[in-house]
């Protein structure tokens, strides 16, 4: 048991680093591609090595630590703004159970029969790193990113509970095992079950607010280049800034992922392996981020703060008003 | 010593630590960091005791949101450690807070007392069946049936408490006009 629970750790722990590696060569393959450029081409084909040179030069590069920071806390904030991010995948399921050698192996590191709520706990978690990074860096534009990380991100999370809501209370259950389960079907319409048809509107908020947690374009306040220089993240370099940057992309895989399970049936599809199909929902995600951000510009602060508030949230509680409605009548 | 014991001790004595850190630490930020340490221990006791639910409830809530709030006011008032602690406090403060630390005192000891000596719990916990206890049903359950008006009672003291922070952020911002904020309106 434990054997096979470490291998599963030891697998999603690789996948998840490489895809955020990759994650950065396809953001700027294709943000440049919208731009009318053909973004890296030099390192490998179609620039495919260049996360590999991007790692090389960042951990070679020198680690400055600038005086008067508390070094305690500016030390320990990359590392806890990127633990949340991987401890969502440990309850996300990949793919089908299958057996091996005569094994049932569930494909999830752990089931959780709270699976949800473990979501939410881990990245409400997540905000600790930007702001003790903002606050122990001891510079003002590191503060004001991480006073703005802060403040969005306890806005943002109370829409976004609410989002997922509407399918707990449709699914009656908090297990994302249970849920990808209830949303597979045989039929010809393969995606008929899927969460996102019951509950569009707890899509579309679950998707805003995701991108409002990650800190991504068009809400990405914290570390708004043009104001805050880089925000949160002003004083770090070297390895310790590539932890952040990786975390971020570790955060967007997470909700990807989390979103690909609640809304359109996880790893359920027709013919393909099921990881084949939990795999290409991610991409399409990550995609969507990436598309965003070639689009949209900044949002912004009041405006980002008065559409949390004013917009997101009345929403979020429509729906859950409605679709309790709707369980209650049935 | 079996994985349960060794969780056990290393999130018992880590929460102890934090908690301890919190009150003898000068600057408050670092205070609130060991506060969080401390609630994210006890989170995981209270999950090794299968009670689940609220040991993700002890993070989402307090970890995740309140304690983002309290840093948040706190790095805004910019306390550096060692400003206001060198004044004694006045004396009707100094009985008080005697006063609730034995009352908290108090209360541990009869809850520890009645814990191990009567061998029974709060009587909350007795009444749901062993394999349920902690999931969200039960607790659920018991909170909407059982417990109905003192969690109602609760919803409306943190209403009246919400209500009460609106009203004073309107006065003050009503007093002085030339906030920058006023401006852009």
């Amino acid at each position: 048991m434990i054997l096979i629970s470490s291998v599963k750790v030891i697998v999603v722990v690789v996948a998840v680093l490489t895809g955020c590696a990759w994650s950065t060569w396809l953001e700027r393959k294709v943000v440049g591609h919208m731009q009318h450029r053909m973004g890296p081409t030099f390192a490998g084909p179609y620039g495919l090595l260049q996360p590999i040179a991007d790692f090389i030069k960042l951990i070679f590069k020198e680690d400055i630590v600038p005086s008067g920071v508390e070094r305690v806390a500016y030390g320990l904030a990359p590392v806890l703004s990127f633990i949340p991010a991987m401890l969502v995948f440990a309850v996300v399921p990949f793919a089908a159970d299958a057996t091996l050698f005569g094994h049932e192996i569930k494909m999830v590191i752990s089931d959780l029969n709270i699976g949800i709520l473990f979501v939410f706990a881990v990245t409400s978690l997540g905000v600790y790193g930007l702001v003790m990074a903002g606050w122990s860096s001891g510079s003002k534009y590191s503060l004001l990113g991480s006073l703005r990380a802060s403040a969005q991100m306890i806005s943002y999370e109370v829409s976004y509970g609410l989002s997922i809501v509407g399918i707990v209370l449709i699914a009656n259950t908090l297990s994302l095992r249970e849920l990808v389960e209830m949303q597979g079907s045989d039929s010809i319409w393969f995606f008929s079950n899927w969460f996102v048809f019951k509950q569009p509107l707890g899509f579309l908020l679950y998707l805003t607010c995701a991108i409002a947690e990650t800190n991504r374009l068009p809400f990405d306040m914290p570390e708004a280049e043009s104001e805050l220089v880089a925000g949160y993240h002003t004083e770090y370099s070297s390895m310790r800034f590539a932890t952040f940057f990786v975390s971020e992309y570790a955060n967007m895989l997470a909700v990807s992922a989390v979103g690909a399970t609640l809304f359109f049936g996880g790893w359920q599809g027709p013919y393909l392996p099921s990881i084949v199909w939990f795999i290409l929902k991610v991409f399409c995600f990550m995609f969507f981020y990436i598309w965003l951000r070639g689009t949209f510009p900044r949002f912004r602060y009041d405006q980002l703060m008065s559409f949390g508030w004013k917009v997101l949230f009345p929403l979020a509680l429509l729906n859950v008003i409605v679709t309790a409605a709707f369980v209650m009548l049935d | 010593m079996n994985i349960d014991t060794a969780i056990f001790i290393i999130s018992a004595v880590v929460a102890v630590f934090g908690a301890t850190m919190m009150v003898f630490q000068r600057n408050p930020v670092a205070s609130v960091l060991y506060l969080i340490l401390s609630i994210v221990a006890q989170a995981v006791l209270y999950i090794q005791l299968g009670a689940l639910f609220i040991g993700a409830i002890l993070i989402i809530v307090y970890a995740g949101a309140v304690l983002v709030l309290f840093l948040f006011v706190i790095m805004m008032l910019n306390l550096r450690g060692g400003e206001d602690l060198g004044k004694p406090s006045p004396p009707l403060s100094q009985i008080t807070k005697y006063f609730i630390a034995l009352l908290i005192f108090a209360e541990m000891v009869f809850v520890v007392r009645s814990a191990f000596f009567r061998d029974a719990g709060p009587t909350g916990i007795l009444t749901t069946p062993a394999d349920q206890f902690g999931s969200v049903e039960s607790v659920a359950t018991l909170l909407f049936t059982r417990y109905l008006y003192p969690f109602e009672l609760a919803s409306i003291l943190l209403l009246a408490a919400i209500v009460g922070a609106v009203v004073m952020a309107r006065r003050e911002s009503r007093s002085d006009k030339d906030l920058p904020g006023e401006v852009q309106k």
